[in-house]
């Protein structure tokens, strides 16, 4: 037992925090608001090349997976720098597309990043104008729909919510669905703890430079323990999240994906706090992950549905 | 990344599992609160000793079984699944002895620990005074040189089972003269029943007393009993305060146990809804727990030290503790107001948590300062 990542695993996480810091992810999270692609299908194809979509896809159809570890770690950095874009459906589409026909159409390109895929499991899909793969779970099983209905705005700005057109191609009657739903709550929740942490460092850093009453607000008790009850509660679905990861059980993840929600929310409650005014802006950077941590804790299974998996679960750790 | 554990481990955990399903009182023995429960409690910690499970993680030369850190987390985990008792020499094993591998003498070891893990000999911990609680270091009792030892007078308080215990250690201030409240204090061992000794039973919430004041009047300390440098006692102290709210205080099987037995009463109850996701977060708070714990290890294992990490650990088991327990006086209902169940019993205990082993305002303090690099503020 060693439950720690290993060296490779650890490089691989800091090149893409080096890769996407040197990226300025703010402005390409501005662009995508906007309905501005091009510096956000860029990004893509670098998050691609860096191997990420191919954690979940099978070697046989040029991925590397599958790999839940290295998936959760990468998507803890996109968390942390606030990519755009149908991230976790993309992986939950590779899930979902494990027959051998779908598979060896739809999964080379998405491992390589030249589609950009998205689910629609009930009313909505994420980005359904930007992606090029539109993903439809229907009582017949997975199609392919022939399109987007019009967007319709997230607390998120960056999320663009997309209806699909019903319809088109029936790919896959009886469709993994539990497979796929494992794999996109492993990734949002590895995709929340990212906002979090970084919610938190932002927030540290704002409270040892901004003063009043002639120091800085950081050494005032109330403040620092808000930030110190952020920092346990991340500390604590860390383990969460790296443990479903090993375990894949859709127990183990819906736990993962119900604490790292929470402590995301809670440390972006926090942060706006903490930020006064300032962080009730849109202008102000912060902004971008405030929204993101309440859209993630809805994304594929809120709250009460993940408490739910775990009970029914019926398993004893 | 792996979560499995070695074969040996797994052979190590059947062991205990085996020695456990023989051994665990059929009936829970009475509270260690109470006179009755504390000797109770010492037969089964003799009985834990005779066959060399009290203290897994000693070397065996002291009575272990020079279990690794993951191996004693094992264990934890099927002493609490096993539904055995609580562990009355807690202090002297998750605190002295530490302290005294660390820095001990070779005649110190090999005096007190066979005794402590018998449970033969119980300890209690005597830091607070009525004056120094949060503030330790202006703790004033004192350490007077004398001729083969030291004379302790002043004030101890709350001192965790010393109403039945045998022995203390504890802090005492050996040079009134030092510039700094952390120097010139003394680390040592004394008996509870020397000359000059009173020991006054303080009963906790529900009555029971679970602590007591120590009143030493001139109480002879023979330098033998001494622990490390005279002087260097904070130091001494502090280096094992990691411990007590860490990982050996409250070991992650305790709440992998309890959350288990939540599962069964809330079931029992018939699943009520209100409750559901209050049983749902101790389940996860528990797994959680123990997967927090078992990254600490393996850090710990690759030689990096643990340090302000074990404040995480405290404010976390503490409040998980009590949520727990209060989860569960809610799901009994009218009978939860019954003072003489298991249930109640966890409860009153679980209270305490957020207090001692430093208050958990002093641990987010911790956190804020050495974690996330605050600035001190005014104390
Ligand atoms: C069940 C139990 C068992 C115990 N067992 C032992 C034992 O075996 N041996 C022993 O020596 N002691 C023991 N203690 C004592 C324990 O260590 C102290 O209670 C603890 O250190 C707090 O001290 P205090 O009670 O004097 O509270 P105080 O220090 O007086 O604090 C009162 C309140 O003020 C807060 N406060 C104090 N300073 C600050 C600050 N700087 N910032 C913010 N808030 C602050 C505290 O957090 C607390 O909420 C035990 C206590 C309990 C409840």
């Amino acid at each position: 037992m060693r439950f720690l990542p290993d060296t490779e695993q650890r490089a691989f996480a800091r090149s893409l925090h080096a890769m996407l810091a040197a990226a300025d992810t703010p402005s390409v999270v501005r662009d995508w608001s906007r309905g501005d692609r091009t510096s956000g299908r860029a990004l893509w194809s670098r998050i691609a090349d860096a191997g990420v979509f191919g954690l979940v896809i099978p070697e046989a159809y040029e991925g590397m997976g599958p790999r839940p570890v290295e998936l959760a770690l990468a998507f803890v950095e996109l968390g942390r720098h606030i990519v755009p874009g149908p991230l976790v459906e993309t992986v939950a589409a590779a899930a979902l597309l494990a027959e051998p026909g779908p598979a060896k159409r739809f999964l080379p390109p998405l491992a390589a990043g030249e589609t950009m895929a998205t689910v629609a499991a009930g009313g909505y899909a994420l980005d359904g104008d930007a992606a090029t793969l539109r993903l439809g779970l229907t009582p017949d099983g997975l199609r392919l729909s022939p399109g987007a209905g019009p967007v319709r705005p997230s607390l998120d700005p960056a999320r663009r919510l997309t209806p699909l057109l019903p319809g088109g191609e029936l790919l896959i009657p009886d469709p993994p669905v539990d497979h796929a739903l494992t794999w996109a709550r492993l990734a949002t929740a590895a995709q929340a703890l990212g906002v979090g942490l970084a919610l938190l460092d932002r927030t540290v850093a704002y409270v040892r430079r901004r003063t009043q009453f002639g120091v800085p607000v950081g050494s005032f008790q109330a403040v620092k323990h808000r930030l110190a009850d952020a920092r346990t509660a991340l500390e604590f679905a860390r383990p969460l999240l790296f443990g479903a990861a090993l375990t894949m059980d859709p127990a183990d993840v819906a736990a993962a994906k119900l604490k790292a929600c929470e402590a995301a929310y809670a440390t972006a409650r926090t942060a706006l706090q903490l930020h006064g005014a300032i962080g009730y802006t849109a202008e102000y950077e912060l902004s971008l992950w405030l929204t993101r941590a309440r859209a993630l804790r809805s994304a594929w299974g809120g709250p009460d549905e993940c408490r739910e998996r775990v009970l029914s679960g019926g398993r004893r750790w | 990344m792996d979560l499995t554990h070695a074969p040996a481990d797994e052979e190590f955990r059947a062991e205990a599992r085996a020695w456990l399903d023989g051994h665990v009182p059929g009936t829970p023995l009475p509270s260690l609160e109470t006179e009755e429960g504390f000797a109770a409690h010492r037969v089964w910690e003799a009985e834990l000793a005779a066959d060399r499970w009290s203290v897994v993680s000693w070397p065996e030369e002291h009575g272990g079984r020079g279990a690794g850190l993951i191996r004693w987390l094992v264990f934890e985990e099927e002493y609490w699944a096993a539904g055995a008792p609580g562990r009355v020499s807690q202090n002297g094993i998750s605190l002295l002895a530490p302290t005294l591998f660390d820095h001990g003498t070779a005649e110190q070891r090999a005096r007190v620990l066979p005794r402590m893990a018998s449970g033969e000999v119980v300890w209690a911990q005597a830091w607070s005074e009525p004056e120094a609680g949060s503030d330790l270091a202006s703790l004033t009792s004192r350490a007077v040189r004398t001729d083969g030892g030291w004379l302790l007078s002043g004030q101890k308080t709350w001192s965790s089972r010393a109403a039945f215990a045998d022995r203390a250690f504890g802090l005492f201030r050996s040079d009134p003269d030092t510039p700094k409240p952390h120097q010139g204090l003394t680390y040592l061992m004394f008996d509870l029943r020397a000359p000059g000794v009173t020991v006054r039973p303080i009963g906790r919430l529900d009555g029971k007393p679970a602590f007591a004041e120590l009143f030493l009047d001139e109480v002879f300390v023979p330098d033998e009993d001494v622990i490390g440098e005279p002087g260097q006692g904070w130091r001494i102290a502090m280096s094992t305060t990691g411990n007590e709210r860490g990982l050996t205080l409250r070991s992650p099987g305790r709440f992998l146990a309890a959350a288990d037995r939540l599962l069964d009463l809330w079931r029992a109850q018939g699943s009520p809804e209100q409750a559901r996701a209050r049983v749902a977060d101790a389940l996860i708070g528990a797994r959680a727990y123990q997967l927090f714990t078992y990254e600490a290890a393996s850090r710990f294992l690759d030689g990096e030290p643990l340090g302000a990490e074990s404040s995480l650990n405290k404010v976390f088991w503490s409040e998980y503790d009590l949520a727990l327990h209060e989860t569960a006086l809610d799901l009994l209902g009218e009978e939860g107001e019954l003072a003489d169940t298991a249930w109640a019993e966890g409860y009153v205990f679980s209270l305490a948590g957020p207090i001692y082993a430093g208050t958990n305002e002093i641990q987010r303090d911790i956190i804020a300062e050495r974690l996330l690099g605050l600035p001190k503020g005014r104390r």
